[in-house]
């Protein structure tokens, strides 16, 4: 079984939430990227979501571009994630996941990519402008170094489309919350419960709920229907503000 | 060979959230283009609205100059002065058709803006179009013009200020409000289907150009050339050309100040393969896979990616992809105004550049080059070059 699902089912068997916290690699600096993370390992997340920085991230809210901007701006790159991973592999209870878009990670060559990502101790990856269509080639490349596609699903994706992600799923499903970009929102929508009771009965790994999510009582709603939360735009602004990711975590554990 | 793709280049590189919409898209695509409603009533808007089909002309002066038979497809009196408004019209057409109220738009020197603003307002649509903070301040005619057609245009702040950007900034808010609104593509880019309707809708330029330079010469032309940004007014100009093995045809892409290193707007000539909007095409980027800034003195070429059809017709050698630089284009831009009294888009001055910069190798030949804009709006250079 994916290491993500391992730490989910985990934290589920003791009756909490998944924690997914979300970073742009490099973020707030080069130094204290490493801290932060290793704050929120410590602080109980299930899987540790690093941002790959890309110039034009499409999926993307003002938040997150603009700390991601500023992540390549000082010069971080796949190469620098990975060696820092390398480094601390076997570091982090939690399971590692990159999210990014798909050119940068063509450019470093596919089968490298999945090399580096086993030999880092990375278990899944999340291509944001990769829809099913394009995916084969991805999935081809990473499945020899054990390291799985995290599918991305949300409110318009019909039951059909669903099955389509679901067949050899691995890891969680990634529920986009709204019709939208990543950031923080005061309300989810209402509809959310009745897609994700659809992606409960077609997904047989875990269901993540993820963009605009800030507090526990946000997904109090859903809480039978997701095992596990992700946040990155609220966590950031927090950094941002002067906070720490141990502080941020705290109501959540 | 993918759905979606053109040899080795296309596809739908979006997130999964944008699937629906461009599903919906393919679908009213198959349905609703091939009827008879959309096809009787876009035939009347092309001829009585857009002012098709549009004149070639022969340019005798400049033939005379460069040793060659110069002729020019004039798309630069179309309506709103450019090919653009062949796609709007179309697309917005379809969108209404579809039930859409809303037209969304990217645009860079804000032609392609303006031609979506006069198909909202001819259909009766809401427009809203996305522009590059920077493109904002310095095409602000354009801005005006818009406005004036009732468009709300929307200054984006992020990343380069450019078109790349009000394109993210466009897809983000298509992401949102893809019930009532469709993305109206400027040029034929971006995923699946963009880059076949949007040449589907430029296609017309060079049926009419085939047929008007035969009755006029009783034979085709020996070289057909095109400015290529995104690459629509010349997928448009080529199309037609494709299956005619003695026509060459040639691309001409914007090399920004020509100096090695600068930036430019050359992906074909000087990128490499990448996926960006959507597509997988020849892109400007670093090493790492960031997408660079693109430059040219033609704001309507300059974006660092390319329609993926103009990669494969490349990858398979039926069109040669050649750069101007911008001063060749600005003596372009002058030459053709002094000479023929024609006063062409800085974008479409690269084209008739490359018959100027190659007359040697095309003495004796009719060259006939797709004139994509007039260059009113490009006044403001006058400035600086005189």
């Amino acid at each position: 079984m994916n290491p993500m699902q391992i730490k989910i089912d985990e934290a589920r068997a003791r009756g909490k939430m998944g924690l997914i916290p979300f970073l742009p690699a490099g973020f707030p600096d080069r130094e204290r990227f490493w801290k932060e993370l290793e704050q929120l390992d410590a602080a109980g997340a299930a899987v540790i979501e690093i941002g790959m920085p890309f110039s034009d991230p499409v999926a993307d809210g003002p938040v997150v571009e603009r700390a991601s901007l500023k992540c390549l701006d000082d010069g971080v790159n796949l190469a620098w994630i990975f060696e820092g991973l390398k480094a601390r592999k076997g570091r982090f209870r939690a399971a590692l996941l990159l999210m990014g878009y798909l050119n940068p990670v063509y450019q470093y060559g596919l089968d490298t990519f999945a090399a580096d990502c086993e030999a880092g101790g990375v278990s899944g990856l999340i291509v944001a402008d990769m829809p099913y269509e394009e995916s084969g080639f991805v999935k081809d490349a990473l499945k020899p170094h054990g390291v799985s596609l995290v599918p991305l699903v949300g409110l318009n994706t019909t039951r059909e489309r669903m099955a389509l992600y679901a067949d050899g799923a691995e890891g969680f499903c990634y529920f986009v919350s709204v019709l939208g970009t990543t950031g923080q929102r005061d309300a989810l929508p209402a509809r959310i419960k009745e897609k994700l009771a659809e992606a409960r009965e077609v997904f047989d790994i875990p269901i993540a709920l993820g963009f605009g999510i800030r507090r526990p009582e946000q997904v109090a709603p859903f809480a039978g229907l997701m095992d596990a939360a992700v946040f990155g735009s609220a966590l950031i602004g927090h950094i941002e503000a002067g906070g720490t990711s141990a502080e941020f975590m705290a109501p959540w554990e | 060979m993918k759905k979606g793709y053109f040899g080795d280049f296309g596809g739908q590189f979006i997130p999964e959230l944008l699937m629906p919409p461009l599903i919906e898209l393919e679908e009213a695509m198959r349905t609703i283009l091939p009827s008879e409603a959309f096809r009787t009533r876009f035939d009347q808007m092309l001829r009585e609205n857009v002012g098709r089909p549009s004149i070639i002309t022969h340019c005798p002066h400049l033939s005379r100059d460069l040793g060659l038979d110069l002729w020019l497809k004039r798309e630069d009196l179309n309506h709103s002065g450019a090919h653009k408004i062949n796609n709007t019209l179309g697309q917005g057409l379809l969108a209404k058709m579809m039930g859409k109220q809303v037209l969304l738009a990217e645009t860079g020197a804000g032609m392609h803006g303006v031609a979506t603003a006069v198909a909202a307002a001819m259909l009766d649509m809401k427009c809203v179009v996305y522009m590059g903070a920077t493109d904002v301040v310095r095409q602000a005619p354009n801005v005006g013009r818009m406005r004036l057609m009732g468009a709300e245009v929307i200054p984006v702040e992020s990343g380069t200020r450019t078109l790349k950007d009000a394109i993210n900034a466009a897809l983000r808010r298509w992401i949102a409000d893809q019930e009532n609104t469709h993305y109206c593509f400027g040029t034929a880019a971006g995923p699946h289907p963009f880059p076949t309707l949007v040449r589907e809708f430029q296609q017309v330029i060079s049926k009419e150009a085939r047929q008007q330079f035969l009755d006029r010469n009783g034979r085709l032309p020996d070289v057909v050339v095109a400015c290529v940004g995104g690459g629509s007014n010349a997928i448009g100009m080529f199309h037609h050309f494709v299956p005619d093995q003695s026509v060459r045809i040639v691309g001409v892409e914007a090399a920004g100040t020509g100096e090695p290193g600068c930036h430019n707007s050359a992906p074909l000539n000087l990128g490499s393969d990448g996926v960006l909007h959507g597509m997988l095409t020849k892109l400007l980027q670093t090493k790492d896979g960031q997408i660079l800034p693109s430059h040219s003195v033609a704001a309507g070429l300059d974006y660092p990616g390319v329609g993926p059809e103009h990669a494969h017709l490349q990858a398979i050698g039926r069109v040669d992809y050649t750069t101007i630089n911008d001063a060749q284009a600005l003596n372009a831009f002058q030459v053709l105004s002094r000479r023929e009294g024609i006063i062409p888009a800085l974008e479409s001055s690269h084209a008739v550049a490359y018959a100027i910069e190659h007359k040697d190798e095309l003495q004796g030949k009719s060259v006939l080059i797709c004139l994509s804009g007039r260059g009113d709006k490009d006044l403001g250079i006058l400035d600086q070059i005189l």
